[in-house]
């Protein structure tokens, strides 16, 4: 035990110190990309460059991401276990979280919407947004209340997958005109990004909500399982 | 090199010492929550590492940044997936480590 203490923090000492080398020591980057994105901006339907790379000049990946996300949230449903969702086993239902609430929700809504608005031109976009959303499904859900229209199988697997969908759908479409994948055309390029952060940011949300939701709070005690006829250990 | 401990430059150095503390977590520790937590220690290392760098001489590059901002949502998704199987793990067998870990 002690022994590999010591072995972890002589290997974790020497990998500090042969990134802090590598830090110290990199080579100069032989593209110069900041320029290279500020020169294409004009083309990129929005204003913020860290935009202008996620849903334009670098969708590829920022699609591939989304895909990890479904991905994980489709496992996740696969190995929740059945059970009887009781948000009222969250402990926090108390009437002043609740009022609260009432107060914070429409606030939320508003800081996730602008959000994904500002993100054209200043720091935000969908992710934020979504995570924002997601935050206050996750309150909503703390303070106890049911959100009932989540069981609803089809209309969560429709909401799961309507940014990724979208995000591909759009992305084939612009090839038409015979462009790759993704190239969008100068002249809508603004709206599309728009559309693809709108329906990504619902997306995103109820993807991070669902993770926290799929599993209430139960007994995890295994004896439990026991009883139920579960394996043992 | 000159330079080396200048402003920007300290968001990758606090980078690389929190990859290093969470190696260190990952392997000294065989509980899973506190590995996942270790985990994430690391991730974090790593951003920060992509975005102290991000912003050496020539003004902020974008590029490094976009990747973060999305590799920050996935963590937490892979996060929360990675509680889920625990969960499910310790349902089933009763343990909190891997067996080939004791």
């Amino acid at each position: 035990m002690i022994l590999r203490a010591i072995l972890a923090g002589l290997l974790s000492l020497g990998v500090i110190v042969a990134l802090g080398w590598a830090v110290l020591e990199r080579p100069a980057p032989v593209e110069n990309l900041p320029e290279r994105v500020a020169s294409a901006m004009p083309e990129s339907g929005v204003e913020h460059p860290i935009t202008a790379v996620l849903l334009n000049f670098r969708s590829y990946d920022t699609l591939l991401e989304i895909a990890v996300l479904l991905l994980a949230v489709v496992v996740a449903l696969a190995l929740r276990e059945a059970q009887p969702d009781r948000p009222e086993q969250m402990g926090l239902d108390n009437p002043l979280l609740r009022s609260v609430m009432a107060w914070l929700l429409p606030l939320i809504l508003v800081v996730a919407g602008f959000l994904l608005w500002a993100g054209s031109y200043q720091p935000g976009g969908a992710f934020q947004a979504g995570s924002v959303l997601a935050a206050a499904g996750v309150l909503l859900r703390l303070a106890g209340a049911h959100l009932g229209w989540l069981d609803n199988a089809a209309l969560l697997r429709a909401g799961l997958a309507l940014g990724l969908l979208t995000f591909i759908g759009i992305g084939m479409v612009v090839m038409l005109p015979g462009v790759p994948f993704l190239t969008y055309p100068e002249a809508h390029a603004g709206t599309l990004i728009l559309a693809i952060e709108l329906t990504l940011t619902l997306s995103i949300g109820l993807t991070l909500l669902s993770l926290f939701r799929l599993n209430p709070p139960y007994a995890d005690d295994p004896d439990d399982a026991r009883t139920q006829g579960g394996p043992k250990p | 090199m000159s330079g080396a401990i200048s402003g920007y430059l300290v968001f990758a150095w606090s980078g690389v010492l929190l990859f290093g503390l969470g190696l260190f977590g990952f392997i000294a520790h065989r509980h899973l929550l506190r590995r996942l937590l270790a985990f994430n220690i690391m991730g974090s290392g790593a951003f920060l590492v992509l975005v102290g760098l991000a912003q050496d001489g020539r003004g902020v590059d974008p590029v490094p940044h976009a990747m973060v901002i999305t590799g920050i949502v996935v963590a937490v998704a892979s996060t929360a997936l990675a509680l889920v199987v625990f969960r499910r793990w310790y349902r089933a067998s009763g343990r909190t480590d891997l067996p080939e870990d004791t």
